[in-house]
């Protein structure tokens, strides 16, 4: 079948805003969007800037906005967004982040949230450290399952509403890797990561609108996730006699 | 040209490169290198697990594992090599245990472990329970696990860096010269050592499992710079690939219990490995399945190339396939919409892992047994040490990954204590430059995309799982003339900023170089061994070839050497299973 790709560009050295340009390309139906990209970039022109690499959705890559909806364009085939032949996918950079050419984003303030959460395992000191593994039961493991899936993609972070008015919000996927930690029974867990995610621009400025839920490449609940994370938060506070410090968010 | 000077440079922040970073930068100034953001590694791509003789499920011990190992490489594996990977193997599961890597549980809380192909108990008597596996996510778990402790201990990273050449002085490495992605910038590094990690190149075939970015980046560099690659004739085909994508379908499918069936529905691995069946080692289930297809029982019956067999997970019931292969069943609805516990999945051979690579020892340290390099090192797929000799067993990627790459981490920080720091010859970086410079000569040449499309198809169908004396010898021919043409190739983009362009023909360059190289190996070797099966010699011949190959690029040509093996531990025998 014939596509049109409509494909947001920007080139920081030649342009002062970002144009689309119309690529007309013959592809299967089952064809990623991806290797749309790629034929464009190999045979067709090589100017076309994007990220990718394993080409199957584990490594996150390749988030970015596709008929408007944020999607790993090596997850999404083109019968998935185009009904017909001579249809049209529209295809831009993730959002909230600056755009650096064509669909690359700089990804420094995600990834800075990222680290900011201590996104590694503080070993729990009141357990004495074992001569082999922790020992950790089936139903123990599950509960952090989720959280563990995320490949920092970004595209939870594109889509969230809240950074439209607060790019300061610490964003969807460093709350799940916050949470990959927080729930895992050999962890140290919250306490070590209360600062970062108690305060109003940490888990509190989260409203629920479940988009990164909608968006996730793999199929994470963030925003149970997020609600969990909270309750943790609350929980400690209450525990300790304190208040939350979540700016008059929380209801 | 931004200059630097560390004590050690390691290029690839996969598991190997990860792994070294955290040994070496604990007392020595490091600095990772990496094409990718860390995270986007290969690594994060392996699913099964990671091969350990716990004995949580099952009685085990390294002997056994080290054993299977030997055996699995049809005896091309050097034996101590292997003992010490069988061995550390034990304690580098516990340490990423030990590290938060949420491996699966067992019902009494251990890390679970599950069967693969060609781990045995006591010397081949039956399939043991030897990969610990997190779900279908081991590789990803532990890329990730490794990334968290690095951004623990601060590690220096210099991420999007592509690595354009080696900068040797004799035989003693002086620093290496890369690109940066984000403008366009030269940086030369002077280090007192370099490690290589830079993983496979399974992207010289057409239908592979691995990454865009598995370009073989770092062999391509030494070969360039008259090291010899060892045993490149020796590139894995894993049997489970989606049909026409390559995306690799987990042997722990099979190690859950999946059969493979022909057209028929006939369980045809009975016919080849009447003791291990479906978890036979890679190599023969692949060569099963071309014989199969061969025979006209492929399911389209056709004989053609694209022809396929079915990997069947129904019988295994629903829960099984969502907790133990929830990725498996998340690929086969994506790409073919198909819910393997309902439904078998369509699958072929597709090319998957690299027995050869940078010769090393068992410190990382690049050596061909008669010259070693000062300061040059490489771990993980990119380096040969041997452990996989002819064909590598599923999960030991991951256990190479951790073991080596740890012990050359340690060995980087060894000897950087009392090394002098290099200087880089004069002129030593105008290679690496003027390259760079004809690619931006602003001539115009041809796409990239033909040459991938070429080298692709001609590897895959002359050089692939059976091969033959006349396919090969075109193969290298052609291999040759692509390699001429590709002096044409220029970058399209003028850009200096996020110039991807310019990254897609160095990588060309280097699978065209690897490529010539593994072809060359392939004609050369005049035996079957492992996942190297010629249809004009179909026997293994120990008398004649019981020896790894070193092979050097010489401009347009390919010089043939040899290593010896060692067999010091079990005797050479016939592989069944």
């Amino acid at each position: 079948m014939t596509v049109h790709l409509d494909i947001e560009r920007f080139n920081p050295e030649a342009d002062r805003a970002s144009h689309v340009q119309r690529y007309t390309l013959d592809v299967e139906p089952t064809d990623r969007v991806l290797d749309a990209l790629t034929t464009i970039n190999r045979n067709v022109d090589g100017t076309l800037t994007f990220r990718r690499s394993c080409a199957h959705g584990v490594c996150g890559s390749d988030a970015m906005v596709i008929n408007g909806k944020e999607a790993l364009a090596c997850k999404t085939l083109i019968q998935d967004v185009a009904e017909s032949d001579g249809a049209t996918i529209t295809i831009a950079p993730a959002r909230h982040m600056e755009v650096q050419r064509d669909l690359m984003v700089k990804q420094d303030t995600f990834f800075a949230n990222y680290r900011a959460v201590k996104p590694f395992f503080i070993a729990d000191e009141a357990k004495p450290a074992p001569q082999k593994e922790y020992l950790q039961s089936v139903e123990e493991r599950s509960v952090f399952d989720d959280p563990t899936k995320c490949i920092l993609c970004g595209a939870c972070y594109s889509a969230c509403p809240v950074i439209d008015k607060n790019p300061s919000f610490i964003g969807p996927a460093a709350i799940v890797q916050a949470a990959r930690f927080v729930f895992d029974s050999r962890e140290k867990g919250i306490e070590a990561r209360l600062d970062i995610l108690d305060r109003p621009d940490g888990v509190w400025a989260c409203e629920n609108h479940f988009e990164c839920t909608r968006v996730c490449p793999r199929d994470i609940k963030v925003t149970k996730m997020i609600n969990f994370t909270k309750r943790e938060i609350k929980k400690l506070r209450e525990a300790r006699g304190e208040q939350t410090n979540d700016g008059g968010a929380a209801t | 040209m931004i200059r630097h000077e560390y004590d050690a440079v390691i290029v690839g922040a996969g598991g190997s490169g990860l792994y070294a970073a955290l040994e070496a930068s604990r007392t020595a100034r490091t600095a990772v290198v990496s094409k990718l953001y860390p995270s986007r590694s290969h690594t994060g791509a392996a699913q099964g697990g990671i091969g350990a003789a716990l004995g949580n499920v099952e009685e085990d011990k390294p002997e056994w594992h080290a054993f299977d190992t030997v055996k699995g490489g049809d005896y091309l594996v050097d034996q101590q090599a292997a003992k010490i990977l069988a061995e550390e193997a034990v304690r580098a599961v516990y340490d990423l245990e030990n590290r938060g890597l949420p491996f699966s549980r067992t019902e009494d809380g251990r890390i679970a472990q599950r069967r693969f192909g060609g781990h045995t108990r006591n010397f081949g008597e039956s399939a043991v329970h030897r990969s610990c596996y997190a779900a279908d996510r081991t590789g990803h778990m532990i890329l990730q696990t490794l990334y968290q402790q690095c951004i623990k201990n601060e590690v220096s990273f210099y991420d999007e860096f592509q690595a354009i050449d080696i900068i040797m002085d004799g035989n003693r490495v002086t620093g290496l010269l890369a690109l940066e992605l984000a403008t366009g910038e030269l940086h030369l590094f002077t280090s007192k050592a370099v490690l290589f990690a830079t993983g496979g190149f399974g992207r010289m075939f057409r239908i592979t499992s691995n990454a865009y970015a598995n370009t073989g980046d770092g062999p391509a560099l030494l070969a360039r710079a008259g090291i010899p690659l060892e045993d490149m004739e020796f590139f894995q085909f894993h049997p489970t690939g989606i049909l026409g994508m390559g995306i690799l379908i987990t042997e722990g499918v099979r190690g859950e219990g999946g059969i493979l069936r022909n057209r028929h529905g006939t369980r045809f691995m009975e016919e080849y490995a009447p003791t291990l069946l479906d978890l036979a080692p890679r190599d023969m289930v692949s060569r099963a399945i071309m014989t199969e297809i061969s025979r006209g029982n492929g399911v389209r019956g056709d004989r053609k190339i694209d022809d396929y067999v079915m990997l069947d997970a129904t019988h295994l019931g629903r829960d099984v396939v969502y907790e133990k292969i929830p990725d498996i069943a998340d690929f086969c609805k994506t790409y073919l919409a198909i819910d393997p516990a309902e439904k078998p999945m369509p699958v072929q051979p597709t090319a998957h892992y690299a027995m050869g690579g940078i010769p090393t020892n068992v410190d990382g340290q690049v050596t061909t047994g008669a010259v070693t390099y000062e300061g040059l090192y490489a771990a993980g797929e990119c380096a040969c040490v041997s452990v996989h000799g002819a064909n590598r067993l599923g999960t030991n990627s991951l256990v190479d990954l951790v073991v080596f790459g740890r012990r050359a981490g340690r060995h980087v920080a060894e000897y950087v204590k009392n090394a002098s720091m290099p200087s880089i010859p004069p002129g030593g970086e105008e290679r690496g430059v003027k390259k760079i410079e004809r690619l931006r000569d602003g001539r115009k040449g041809p796409h990239v995309g033909p040459f991938y499309e070429k080298m692709q198809e001609t590897m895959m169908a002359k050089v692939g799982v059976y091969r033959n004396a006349g396919p090969m010898s075109e193969a290298v021919d052609e291999i040759r003339r692509l390699r001429e043409e590709y002096r044409d190739v220029r970058t399209e983009d003028s850009s200096s900023a996020f110039n991807s362009d310019i990254l897609g023909i160095l990588e060309l360059e280097n699978l065209l170089d690897l490529s010539l190289v593994t072809a060359a190996s392939a004609l050369n070797r005049t035996e079957s061994r492992g996942a190297h099966s010629r249809e004009d010699y179909p026997e293994r011949d120990d008398p004649n070839w019981l020896k790894h190959t070193l092979a050097g690029l010489d401009g347009a040509d390919v010089t043939i050497d040899y290593k010896d093996v060692d067999v010091s531990i079990w005797k050479p025998k016939p592989r069944t299973y």
